[in-house]
C-alpha cells in the first residue's frame, strides 16, 4: 500500500508535471496504468491558442519586412495605415501571438490530466529546438511545435524527424532556406544574369548570395540523430548539406499559395549523387535528402544517443547505462516506435527509484507550482519576466542544443534566490484560502519529508507556508 | 628571530589547537599582498566568433579575395600594418594603442570537431578532449589559488557556465534579485537546506551575493560611473545596457570581500548568414562591456586582466549566404592595465590557400591553453605543476606563454 502511494507520487511528479490537488488519490489504484493510458497514436495534446499556422505567420512577417523597406525608402504603405503600421504590427505579432502561444502551452501543462504525455511532448520539442532568438522565427515556435512535434511524439521516429527537418520553422532557424547548390540551375542562371543584367528565377527570399549553408546538415547529425560521436566527418556534413539544397520556404515572389510554406526548389538543388557516411545516394531531387534522413533515423547510434537523452530527462543526470541499453534495444527492435519506447520507460524499475534525482528546470518549477496550488498562468508579462530571470526565457533556448537537462545548469546560487523571490510573490497571490499543510500532502504525498512538513505547519501565514512548500528540497526535485 | 607578538600568537594558536600550517598559509597570503588584489575576468563569446572580423589581417594579400564583401580593409581600426580591429571595437583599439590590449589572431582549443557544443565543452573544461572533465578550468584554478590565499569567483548570468562549475564553491549573479536577507523566508529555507548538498551551499552564496550586489549597484549609480558621461558618445541603446553590465561586474570586484575572478558569456556569434550586420552588433556589445569594466574598475584596472575567447573560428571564405560556417582558429583578446607591451600573441599562419587548415579555416598556431596558463601563472601566480595537471589536465605540452603581464 505504502509502495503504491510512493508510486503514485513518482508517477505524477517525475513522469508527469506535478500533482494537482486530488490527482494523486485518483491514480493511486494503478499508477503505471495511468501513465500507459496517456500514450496515444494521435500524439501530444494541442494547446488552445490562436489557430494561425506557421505559414500564415511567416507570410505576415515577410509582408511586414516589405512594408518596413518601403517605409524606409520613403514610399507610403498601401491600405489602412493604422493596420499596416510596421512598428505596431511587429509589436502585435511578438506580444500577442507569441505571448498567447506560450501562455496557452503553459496553461495546458498546468491543467492537463495527462502530465506524462505533455512532459514527453516537451522532451521532443526541446530535442528538436527551434528558438525565438532569431527575428524570423520569433513568432513561429508555437506553431512549429503544434505542426511538427505534437502530432508525431508517439509515432515512428522517422515521421517526427521528417516533419521537423522539412518544417519551415526549422528551415529558417538553421539557415537551410537560403542554401543553394553551387552547381544548381539557379546558381548558374544567376551567374549568367549578373553578366547580362536580366531575368529573375524563383529564389529564396533574402538570398543575396548563392551557395551552400551547412548549418542544418550539421545540427541534424550532431543534435537530432546520431549525435556528436556518431561517426560522421566534415565531408559527410558538406555532402549532406548539398543533398538538402532545394529545401526552402516560399517567399512573396513565389506563388501566393506557398508563401511561408515549406517548398522544394529543384532549380536550387545541387545536382548529382552524394556520399554520406559510407552510403551512396543517387541523384534524386527532393527524395535524396529524404533517403538520408531515413537512414539516419535507422542508425543504432541514433537510438543510443536519443535513449540516453530520454533517460537523462526522466531518471537521472547520469543515465544508468543498463536502462539506456534496454530502451535502445526496444527502439531498435521496433524501428524507433516512440510509443513502445515510452512504454518501456514506464516498465523500467530504475525509473521508480523513490530518491528524486532530477532538479526541476525553471519551467517545470513554475508549472508544478501552478498545479500544486490548483492555479493556472494568466499573465504572460509576469510569467515571461519570471522565466527570463530564472534563465529560461519563453521559447528562447540559447542554441539549437535546447535547454540543459542537468542540475548544475539550473542550481546556481543566484537562480535559487530568484526562485525564492518568485515563490514568495506567487504564494502571496495564490495562497488565499488554502491550507498549505493540505496542499503539501496533495503535492508530494509520501515524498514530503518531516522537516518540511513541520516547517510548513508552523509557518506564520498561509502565503509563507505555500512558499516554503514550493521551495522545499522535495518540491524542487522530481 | 620571531617578533614577540608573533611568538605569542603562535603559542596561543598551539594552545587552541590551531595548526601551524594554517598560520603559515596566512603569513604567506600577507606576503602576497600584491597578487591577492589581482583580478581576472573571462568573457566567453559563444557561437564561434569570427576572428577575421575581430582582428582583420588587413596586410595579408589573400584576405580581401577570401572575404569579398565581408572585407574590412577600408573601415578597420588600425593596429599596425598587418592587423586592424573591427570598426565596432573602439574601446579595444584605444586600449591597444595604449599597450593595454593585445590580440592572439590564430588561437584554438585542442578540439577540431567544429561542433559548438563539443568545442565549448573543451574551451570551458580545459581538458584536451571532449567530456574530459566535468568541472571548469577557472574553477580548478580558483581551487588551486585557495590553497594559497582567500579567493572568490562569480559567474554573471542566470545559469552557471561550465568554466566555473566544479569543486570550489562560486557565486553567481544576474540583475533583478532584490531580496531582503533579513526577511523570515530566507532564514527558514537556510534551515531547511542545511543537509542538502545542492541547495544549501548555493542558497547561502546566492543570498550573500545579492546583498553585495545591492551595495555594488548603489556605488555604481554614482555620477562618475554612469555611461552618460562618456566623452566619446559612442554608446547606443543596447550598448548602454552592456556598459552598465560591465560597470556592475566591476563594482562587485571592487567590494571589500568581492570576487577576484569573474566569468561572463556573450552569445549570438554564430553568423552563418548576413554576417556583417550581426557581428557588428555583437562586437559593439562586447566593446561596451569592456569599456564598462575599465570604467568601473577605475584604479583597479591596473591589476586586472580580461580574457576574451570563443570556442572556434569560422571559415576563411564567405559562404553562399553572406556568412561563414564553422571553422578552426579565431582571435582571442587579452586586455588589462598591467599588460606588458608586445605585438600579436602567437604567429600568423597567413591566409595562403596552402596555409589554410583543411583548405578551409585559419590554421591554429597557438593552443588556447597556453594563453590561459600564461595568464594564470604570471598574473595570479599559479605554479606550473598545478597548471599542467589539475587546472589543465594532461597539458604539459601546451607550455604557458610568458611575457604577458
Amino acid at each position: 500500500m505504502a509502495d503504491r502511494d510512493m508510486d503514485a507520487a513518482i508517477a505524477v511528479t517525475r513522469f508527469g508535471l506535478g500533482a494537482r490537488p486530488g490527482e494523486m488519490a485518483d491514480i493511486k489504484h494503478d499508477p503505471r496504468g495511468w501513465l500507459s493510458g496517456q500514450i496515444r497514436p494521435q500524439g501530444g495534446d494541442q494547446p488552445q491558442t490562436n489557430p494561425e499556422t506557421s505559414q500564415q505567420r511567416i507570410a505576415e512577417f515577410r509582408e511586414y519586412r516589405m512594408d518596413r523597406k518601403a517605409e524606409k525608402a520613403g514610399n507610403p504603405i498601401n491600405g489602412d495605415p493604422e493596420a499596416r503600421d510596421p512598428v505596431k504590427m511587429a509589436r502585435r505579432m511578438l506580444r500577442d501571438e507569441t505571448g498567447g502561444d506560450f501562455t496557452a502551452r503553459a496553461r495546458l501543462a498546468a491543467t492537463t490530466p495527462a502530465g506524462f504525455r505533455e512532459r514527453w511532448t516537451l522532451f521532443w520539442a526541446n530535442h528538436f529546438t527551434v528558438s525565438a532568438t532569431k527575428l524570423v522565427t520569433a513568432t513561429i515556435v508555437g506553431p512549429f511545435e503544434q505542426e511538427a512535434i505534437r502530432p508525431h511524439v508517439f509515432g515512428p521516429f522517422i515521421s517526427l524527424l521528417g516533419a521537423v527537418e522539412t518544417h519551415p520553422a526549422m528551415l529558417l532557424y538553421l539557415d537551410q532556406a537560403q542554401s543553394i547548390g553551387p552547381n544548381s540551375v539557379a546558381a548558374q542562371f544567376l551567374k549568367r544574369r549578373s553578366e547580362r543584367g536580366v531575368g529573375q528565377p524563383s529564389l529564396p527570399v533574402g538570398a543575396k548570395q548563392l551557395g551552400l549553408n551547412e548549418n542544418l546538415a550539421r545540427e541534424t547529425l550532431e543534435l537530432h540523430t546520431v549525435g556528436i560521436g556518431g561517426g560522421y566527418s566534415q565531408t559527410d556534413v558538406t555532402e549532406f548539406a548539398r543533398a538538402m539544397t532545394g529545401l526552402s520556404v516560399g517567399g512573396l515572389r513565389d506563388h501566393s499559395e506557398v508563401t511561408g510554406a515549406s517548398i522544394f526548389r529543384l532549380q536550387a538543388h545541387e545536382p548529382g549523387a552524394r556520399n554520406i557516411m559510407g552510403v551512396r545516394y543517387p541523384s534524386g531531387g527532393k527524395d535524396q535528402a529524404g533517403a538520408v534522413l531515413a537512414d539516419l533515423a535507422a542508425k543504432p547510434q541514433t537510438a543510443e544517443f536519443i535513449c540516453g537523452k530520454i533517460v537523462r530527462h526522466f531518471v537521472a543526470d547520469d543515465p544508468p547505462p543498463a536502462l539506456v541499453a534496454s530502451l535502445t534495444q526496444v527502439w531498435t527492435a521496433s524501428n524507433g516506435n516512440l510509443a513502445k519506447v515510452a512504454q518501456a520507460l514506464i516498465n523500467a524499475p530504475e525509473a521508480w527509484d523513490p530518491r528524486p534525482a532530477k532538479f526541476k528546470t525553471p519551467y517545470e518549477f513554475l508549472i508544478s507550482s501552478w498545479r500544486a496550488a490548483g492555479r493556472e498562468p494568466d499573465n504572460i508579462t509576469q510569467t515571461a519576466a519570471a522565466l527570463t530571470a530564472l534563465g529560461q526565457k519563453p521559447f528562447s533556448p540559447p542554441s539549437p542544443k535546447g535547454w540543459s537537462d542537468e542540475a548544475d545548469a539550473w542550481a546556481a546560487p543566484d537562480a535559487i534566490v530568484k526562485r525564492m523571490a518568485w515563490a514568495q510573490k506567487f504564494a502571496e497571490r495564490a495562497a488565499a484560502d488554502r491550507d498549505p499543510t493540505r496542499l503539501a500532502v496533495e503535492a508530494l504525498g509520501p515524498r514530503l519529508g518531516p522537516a518540511a512538513a513541520t516547517m510548513i505547519a508552523r509557518s506564520e501565514s498561509r502565503a509563507e507556508g505555500l512558499a516554503v512548500l514550493l521551495m522545499s528540497p522535495e518540491f524542487q526535485r522530481r | 628571530m620571531i617578533p614577540p607578538t608573533r611568538r605569542a600568537a603562535l603559542a596561543a594558536a598551539a594552545g587552541f589547537g590551531l595548526s601551524i600550517s594554517l598560520l603559515a598559509r596566512q603569513s604567506f597570503a600577507a606576503g602576497q599582498g600584491d597578487m591577492a588584489a589581482r583580478k581576472l575576468i573571462f568573457i566567453n563569446c559563444r557561437g564561434a566568433m569570427d576572428g577575421l572580423s575581430v582582428s582583420p589581417p588587413i596586410g595579408d594579400p589573400d584576405y580581401a579575395d577570401l572575404r569579398r564583401n565581408l572585407t574590412l580593409t577600408d573601415t578597420a581600426l588600425k593596429l599596425d600594418a598587418h592587423f586592424g580591429l573591427h570598426p565596432a571595437l573602439i574601446s579595444v583599439q584605444a586600449l591597444a594603442l595604449a599597450g593595454q590590449a593585445r590580440i592572439a589572431p590564430a588561437i584554438a582549443t585542442p578540439d577540431r570537431a567544429r561542433s559548438h557544443f563539443e568545442a565549448q565543452d573543451v574551451l570551458e573544461s580545459g581538458a584536451p578532449v571532449v567530456y574530459g572533465a566535468s568541472s571548469g578550468w577557472l574553477n580548478r584554478a580558483l581551487a588551486s589559488l585557495q590553497t594559497q590565499r582567500k579567493a572568490e569567483a562569480i559567474s554573471i548570468g542566470a545559469t552557471a557556465p561550465l568554466v566555473l562549475r566544479g569543486p570550489a564553491a562560486v557565486s553567481s549573479w544576474s540583475p533583478g534579485g532584490l531580496v531582503n536577507p533579513q526577511a523570515r523566508l530566507p532564514s527558514l529555507l537556510q534551515d531547511l537546506y542545511r543537509d542538502d548538498p545542492l541547495l544549501g551551499p548555493a542558497f547561502a552564496r546566492g543570498l550573500a551575493t545579492e546583498s553585495m550586489a545591492q551595495a555594488a549597484m548603489a556605488e555604481s549609480a554614482s555620477p562618475a560611473m554612469t555611461p552618460s558621461t562618456d566623452p566619446k558618445g559612442y554608446l547606443k541603446q543596447g550598448q548602454d545596457a552592456a556598459h552598465k553590465l560591465g560597470v556592475t561586474v566591476a563594482g562587485f570586484m571592487r567590494e571589500p570581500n568581492g570576487p577576484q575572478i569573474a566569468a561572463l558569456s556573450l552569445d549570438g556569434f554564430d553568423t552563418h548568414a548576413n554576417q556583417a550586420g550581426l557581428i557588428a552588433a555583437r562586437l559593439g556589445y562586447l566593446d561596451a562591456v569592456l569599456a564598462g569594466l575599465q570604467t568601473g574598475l577605475g584604479p583597479n584596472w591596473r591589476e586586472t586582466v580580461v580574457l576574451v575567447a570563443t570556442e572556434f573560428g569560422r571559415t576563411a571564405r564567405v559562404n553562399g549566404t553572406g556568412g561563414t560556417d564553422h571553422g578552426t582558429a579565431s582571435t582571442a583578446l587579452v586586455l588589462g592595465g598591467g599588460l606588458k607591451p608586445g605585438g600579436i600573441i602567437g604567429d600568423w599562419p597567413t591566409l595562403k590557400t596552402s596555409s589554410l587548415f583543411e583548405n578551409r579555416d585559419v590554421a591554429p598556431t597557438l593552443d588556447m591553453r597556453s594563453l590561459f596558463k600564461g595568464v594564470l601563472a604570471e598574473h595570479l601566480g599559479l605554479d606550473r605543476k598545478a597548471l599542467d595537471t589539475a587546472v589543465f589536465p594532461d597539458s604539459a605540452t601546451a607550455r604557458p606563454l610568458s611575457g604577458l603581464v
